[in-house]
């Protein structure tokens, strides 16, 4: 395997120029929605809402404001996370997910058959439909751009570097030196999001680096792989059919009061 | 707006299982359920039950057709629908024994097998066909396909609940109850349809109907057992039913489809207490709404930009 590739995005950089939202949806030819038609979101100045099967990067928008002149805006590129430990493999039924030589997570269009676990299977509620393909996508991190020597479009397209790409071990040391610059300046809620190996799911290929609470990004606090109810749920299933199976051998078994009824009417008591 | 109060299954996208899935999972719960309780009754019941164990196994069939087509009809690619038991790029066998939408689709292939064995069996016994190898009426050959076919049907029944629970979507994620409960509910469904379609057949004996009808009573209060746990597990998840949803669950799936028909059934309901086919047609709506309210529940549940989007 070839060194595992991925993103640091550093979101206290990030401008909202969505550079990298168009430079994804023109290298990738990702159709328009709804013909093209303008659409305004009506709850947030950004109008793509969340990643979808046509959209592989967004940039979301929070706008934490208590009065007009009162708040900040906190800017983040969102994209699929490349999970060390990806849900969306497990549960795919038709092996269409892979993990690149670049320890990537990519979809195979010409395998998956639209099943959707894998959009129920992600924590991160990346993955969804494109309609024109009829299969389940998200962002290949440009598996194609890259196994030529290419840097992937968004991050080639970002103008301040929030969004950087490299080598993971080398984002690692480079997202440190970062949280350890901002919290000597005083920026206490600094904290990196999926750069640690021996966290949730292994790590994210793809971590940020944040200034508030995952879920005030709208991520979850401790992703987790859809296989962790395997166990517990089939155990339950199990239980459930075992007092089932009980409840039939007493309710539908032959019975004496039966054999008595059969033999009043002249019927033989067994066959 | 504590942000760290919204459970981790609300960040993460609609699958969009929706009417397709509503009735798979309620079709092939009824032609699971079926098969299992022909099998018990053709295993341990008496002969004049076989009537209703071939009632059994030919429900158990033709649902279990429907159940294929339904699932195929809900992929956005259909005709891959092949995919799912063959890897399309190597021509390997495809089984992931860790996934439960791929141990469903051998299991569905197989009930489907066994199901057709019995029904042709029935067929034959019944001579209302004549074709077919002859070992099908032995003897032998009935109880293995009454077995393996029996605990085929248990899992067709009980993997659905698993299937949605090995994801991160509210509500089916939050708790390990799905499988049991859809198991449980399995049965009761399976026994209404029984009683309904048996009620009909003059060979039907009556005591075989009396035996269904005390199976369903216990089946209806375990499955009200299971869905308080259910309720009780989810945690915090348990937010998403404080609202239509949670009105049908309690009005529709627990008071008409389960406690309606355990008083009609224990003749607390004197004006109904006569119709044992009112009792049966309302665990069916009952379980149908089981269906529609855990799927259709979670599947309002979604993020736009930052926010959580729920009912
Ligand atoms: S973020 Fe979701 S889609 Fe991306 S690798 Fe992880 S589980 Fe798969
Ligand atoms: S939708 Fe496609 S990629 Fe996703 S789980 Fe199903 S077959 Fe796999």
């Amino acid at each position: 395997m070839a060194e595992a590739m991925g993103f640091f995005t550093d979101t206290t950089v990030c401008i909202g120029c969505k550079a990298c939202e168009v430079a994804c949806k023109s290298w990738n030819q990702l159709p328009a929605r709804e013909g093209g038609q303008p659409e305004l979101s009506g709850i947030s100045y950004d109008n793509t809402v969340q990643l979808s099967g046509t959209t592989w990067r967004h940039v979301k928008f929070i706008e934490q404001f208590d009065g007009p002149y009162n708040g900040r805006w906190l800017m983040m590129s969102d994209v699929c996370k490349h999970c060390v430990q990806a849900g969306c493999i497990e549960v795919c039924p038709t092996g269409a997910i892979i993990r690149t030589e670049f320890d990537t997570v990519v979809i195979q269009s010409d395998v998956c058959n639209g099943c959707r676990a894998c959009i129920a299977g992600c924590p991160f509620g990346v993955i969804d439909m494109n309609p024109v393909s009829g299969t389940a996508q998200k962002c290949t991190l440009c598996y194609d751009r890259m196994s030529v020597g290419l840097e992937p479009a968004c991050s080639k397209a970002c103008p301040t570097d929030s969004i950087q790409f490299g080598p993971i071990d080398d984002l690692r040391r480079r997202a440190q030196t970062r949280l350890e610059q901002l919290q000597s300046q005083g920026e206490t809620r600094a904290q990196l999001y999926g750069a640690d190996p021996e966290g949730p799911v292994g790590g994210l290929n793809s971590f940020y680096l944040l200034v508030d609470e995952p879920e005030v990004y709208g991520l979850p606090s401790q992703p987790k792989l859809p296989s962790r109810n395997l166990a517990s749920s089939a155990a339950g299933s199990v239980v459930g059919a075992a007092v089932l199976g009980a409840v039939g051998l007493v309710t539908l078994r032959k019975r004496r009061s039966e054999d008595v009824a059969e033999s009043e009417r002249g019927g033989q008591p067994r066959a | 707006m504590g942000g760290s109060r919204v459970p981790d299954t609300f960040f993460t996208t609609p699958p969009e299982w929706t009417w397709w899935i509503i009735f798979y999972f309620f079709i092939g719960g009824i032609a699971g359920g079926s098969f299992f309780i022909a099998s018990l009754l053709y295993l341990f019941g008496r002969p004049s039950d076989r009537p209703v164990v071939r009632l059994g196994y030919y429900v158990a069939f033709v649902g279990v057709v429907i159940s294929g087509i339904l699932l195929i009809l809900d992929l956005h690619r259909p005709l891959r629908f092949w995919h799912m038991l063959i890897e399309s790029n190597t021509g390997n066998l495809m089984f992931k024994s860790w996934t439960p939408m791929s141990i469903g689709s051998w299991g569905l292939l197989l009930f489907g097998l066994f199901a057709a064995l019995a029904a042709l069996s029935a067929a034959r016994e019944e001579e209302r066909v004549r074709w077919g190898p002859g070992f099908v009426v032995g003897r032998g050959f009935r109880t293995v396909v009454a077995i393996i076919g029996g605990i085929l049907g248990f899992f067709l029944a009980g993997y659905t609940g698993v299937l949605l629970s090995v994801s991160n979507r509210p509500v089916w994620a939050d708790s390990p109850m799905l499988g049991a409960l859809f198991l449980i509910s399995a049965a009761s469904t399976a026994a209404a349809t029984l009683i309904l379609l048996g009620r009909r057949r003059d060979a039907v004996d009556a005591a075989s109907l009396g035996k269904l009808a005390e199976f369903d009573k216990w089946a209806l209060i375990l499955e009200l057992v299971a869905i308080v746990v259910f309720l009780v597990t989810l945690g915090a998840a348990v937010q998403v039913f404080l609202s239509v949803w949670g009105v049908l669950l309690v009005l529709g799936v627990i008071g008409a489809g389960i406690l309606l028909p355990l008083a009609i059934g224990m003749g607390w309901v004197k004006r109904w207490s006569t119709k044992p086919a009112t009792a049966a047609v309302l665990v069916l709506v009952g379980g149908f709404l089981l269906r529609v309210v855990t799927l259709l529940s979670s599947e309002q549940v979604h993020i736009a930009g930052h926010r959580v989007i729920s009912p």
